[in-house]
């Protein structure tokens, strides 16, 4: 599936090559200005996309790559150049209120290949739209708004990739829809999916994790526990004062039943997660961010290495210094930001003594950001963090610059 | 004229970042701060192995996939000793079922080690009725290889069963049969079979190697080539390690460096020593032993100072649990090293937990839990002037 996928692909860009050496005209760039923001839940089709004289299709994609050097305690790997991936889309209008749009990224130099979208969407109204294929779940806000040129940081927030999974997609139906008013946008979704399995608290990590389950391709075939994943959202949005998200996914992660015989008792995993975004008038200033919480039904026989209650989240803040035309660019922007963020893995006490558990981290990460087009970033990021064990042992600091470039194409 | 300031700019700034960035990285912790690492003196195919070791111990997390279980008590080496440190009542292990030296009565009924936890969908183990228990606070790793080779002829010194010498202090080796997998070295001593075993709480294990193959077998279920059997099912399974992850471990073991005093030259940390020394403590906690010919370069002949005499005494009733193993007696432990106690918070959660369970929550606790042999030096501590004592525990703290 995936390779049939790439060979399209790359044929569909093979022709758009033949094709703008006939006449470059054909192509026809549909641009969207990326950093300007609609709801979350629109951020799947706002993307730029180019489409080819007449053909029903629409592709783009976007990159990004890095220089790092970091150390922990005195220690450092070096200097290190990563290519952290490349992302594919494509998109097609097949009829009347009927669109496709898929995107499949290439990780870390090709090393993992993944569908992370690919769904059909239905309009029957704009209060009613069905989506069926491979979906993103949308918890929090980062899973359905990832893409790297739409960020002043190099690296995905701590809480949506080590404690949420990021991309976090699944096979799957729902309904989704917008209403607008005036200033005022309302929005929901609701998909029924692929699920989680019992890696999420027996996983290399030593600790709940739920992206472990990502290392599962079998959940695109076949879920653990046979019991979907409800994932649901809600959001409003003011033009004037922004965006608040209210989302929850849930559902039994574990296998409890093996050939007709129950093997173990129904386990559930809770997320409920809050995100906000917001452009304060006159400074210009955005500040978007995302909390989530965890609960995970964890056997009291196994060990509180697996904790049952996490939380964490971040808050970005993006201050535009500069925007105008710079080295020929128009409308060129520097930015400086800041992002703050904070993970507990495992909120509790330990039942042998009564005192707090550790497993957290927190960072703060400064950056200062050039983009010569809305559509493309170079970025650099100091990042400093300290991450305690579960015993809550002196913190091990990390610090380091990350310079990287991502851009739409 | 301007743009190629700003693309100048931009590379002088790039060079300067590359050149600085490792200065701006959080700096390293003191060499007398830690616990890890390894001895100096190593080859380069020696820190290759240690390497290996390293990340065995503290980053190999067992799993259901790869041989967790299906009872266990942690997850990875590393779980029970943060940093090579002491542990944490989190992961204190129970041991039960034996009384005198004639042997466990319970391992038909899941001796010696309760396994307390259990993969999801099985029962973790109970403790049988009837059989007499005592709690293990995993220990520090820290100068283990120093310790394993001292030779039985050093021990063996240090020994006074009948206190010939009248100081009220006696001290015995556990006398054991070590297991098959073990290679036992050409300048041990036998006594009827029976070989000195020196690691462990009660002294009960012979090396590292056998401490390592049990720790992987009881603490975590995990079956190796040099113990088959399952902790669950009793039966022999397949190894879930490899020898060669096994022998790494143990390299890693043998090789983490001791602990480094801090402020030795301080004037109350020397007064400290003193009144130690003075007050009958290092009759059993000795302050400096030799290691004997080893097959690592860096552990032959050396001195070393970790305040053990790797010698089982009697600690009074007090600390009799009713549990015991070898020939140890329920009343009697081995003498554990002192090195690296004053870092024991930064392994402990910020705290202490001291004595073989972790019941002794400061130092002065784990002195008046003292008995046996050791009241006398007991008493002498609580005779002492509080300045006197201020330094005592100031030089504890320090090692």
């Amino acid at each position: 599936m995936t390779r049939t996928f790439v060979i399209t692909t790359i044929i569909l860009f093979s022709c758009i090559r033949l094709q703008a050496q006939i006449d470059p005209a054909l192509l026809r760039r549909i641009p969207k200005d990326t950093v300007k923001q609609t709801m979350n839940m629109d951020a799947v089709y706002n993307r730029p996309f180019v489409s080819v004289g007449k053909l029903p299709v629409s592709l783009g994609g976007y990159m990004e790559a890095n220089w790092q050097h970091l150390g922990t305690d005195g220690v450092s790997e070096g200097h290190q150049f990563q290519f952290r991936r490349m992302t594919l889309f494509v998109s097609s209008t097949i009829g009347k209120r009927l669109k496709f749009l898929s995107e499949i990224e290439f990780e870390e130099g090709g090393k993992e290949i993944a569908i992370e979208f690919a769904a059909l969407d239905i309009e029957l109204h704009p209060l009613l739209n069905l989506r069926g294929g491979v979906i993103l779940n949308p918890i929090g806000a980062f899973n359905q708004n990832h893409d790297g040129p739409k960020w002043e940081f190099t690296d995905r927030p701590i809480s949506a990739t080590q404690m949420l999974p990021a991309t976090w997609s699944n096979a799957g139906f729902g309904l989704y829809g917008k209403h607008y008013s005036k200033d005022w946008m309302f929005g929901y979704e609701a998909y029924l999916s692929g699920s989680f399995d019992n890696s999420i608290i027996d996983n290399s990590e030593n600790k709940t994790f739920l992206p472990a389950a990502k290392k599962n391709p079998e959940r695109f075939e076949e879920i653990n526990s046979g019991l979907p994943l409800f994932t649901g959202k809600v959001a409003v949005r003011n033009n004037k004062i922004g965006e608040l998200g209210l989302s929850y996914m849930g559902g039994v992660y574990n296998k409890f039943q093996d050939d007709g015989l129950q093997i173990d008792d129904k386990r559930r995993v809770n997320v409920f997660a809050i995100d906000f975004n917001s452009t304060l008038p006159r400074l210009n200033t955005f500040i978007t961010g995302e909390w989530a919480w965890i609960k995970v039904n964890v056997p009291s026989t196994f060990t509180q290495q697996y904790g049952n209650k996490q939380q964490g989240g971040f808050v970005d803040i993006v201050q535009p210094l500069v925007k105008k035309r710079i080295l020929g660019w128009d409308k060129a922007t520097v930015n400086l930001a800041c992002r703050i963020e904070y993970v507990d893995w495992n909120v509790g006490k330990f039942t042998s003594t009564g005192t707090n558990i550790g497993e957290n981290i927190w960072s703060i990460m400064p950056a200062i950001s050039f983009r010569p087009t809305a559509q493309t970033v170079l970025r650099l990021n100091y990042r400093h963090q300290q991450q305690k064990d579960i015993l809550g042992n002196p913190p091990a600091k990390t610090g380091g610059f990350i310079f990287g470039i991502s851009t739409y194409f | 004229m301007k743009k190629i300031y700003i693309v100048i700019a931009c590379i002088v700034g790039a060079v300067m970042l590359i050149q600085a960035c490792s200065k701006l990285h959080p700096g390293a912790p003191t060499d007398d701060e830690l616990l890890d690492g390894p001895v100096t003196g190593l080859s380069y195919e020696q820190n290759r192995q240690f390497l290996a070791g390293d990340v065995a111990f503290n980053d190999e997390i067992f799993t259901a996939q790869t041989g967790l279980g299906s009872i266990f008590v942690a997850s990875s080496c590393g779980s029970c000793h943060a940093g090579d440190g002491k542990g944490h009542p989190f992961t204190t292990l129970t041991r039960f079922g034996q009384v005198d030296s004639t042997g466990n009565n319970f391992l038909h009924l899941g001796g010696p080690q309760l396994q307390n936890k259990a993969l999801p969908g099985f029962t973790p183990e109970q403790i049988p009725a009837g059989a007499t228990f005592s709690k293990f606070t995993p220990p520090a790793n820290t100068g283990l290889g120093f310790l394993e080779f001292v030779t039985d002829a050093s021990i063996l010194a240090m020994a006074d069963p009948t206190d010939a010498n009248g100081d009220g202090i006696s001290g015995v080796p556990n006398w054991n049969y070590p297991p098959n997998f073990v290679t036992i070295p050409s300048n041990s001593i036998s006594l009827n079979g029976k070989y000195i075993h020196r690691f462990g709480k009660k002294a009960a294990a012979f090396n590292l190697l056998h401490q390592t193959v049990n720790a992987y077998n009881q603490d975590m279920g995990i079956t190796s080539s040099f113990f088959l059997k399952d902790v669950y099912s009793g039966l022999d399974i397949d190894p879930e390690v490899s020898n060669q992850t096994v022998q790494n471990v143990v390299f890693y073991l043998q090789t983490l460096k001791t602990p480094v005093q801090r402020n030795p030259e301080d004037a109350e940390v020397i007064q400290g020593k003193n009144i130690f020394i003075q007050a009958g403590c290092e009759s059993c906690h000795k302050q400096t032993l030799q290691t004997g010919f080893s097959p690592i370069a860096a552990l032959s002949n050396k001195s070393f100072h970790p305040y053990t005499d790797m010698l089982l005494h009697d600690m009074g009733s007090a600390l009799d649990d009713g549990y015991t193993e070898g020939s140890a007696k329920t009343f009697e432990w081995r003498t554990p090293p002192l090195w690296g106690l004053g870092l024991s918070p930064n392994s402990q959660g910020g705290q202490y937990f001291l004595l073989h369970d972790g019941r002794a929550r400061t130092i002065e606790d784990a002195i008046q839990l003292h008995g046996g042999e050791a009241s006398q030096s007991k008493n002498k501590f609580n005779q002492l002037s509080n300045a006197d004592r201020k330094a005592l525990l100031k030089f504890l703290k320090s090692l």
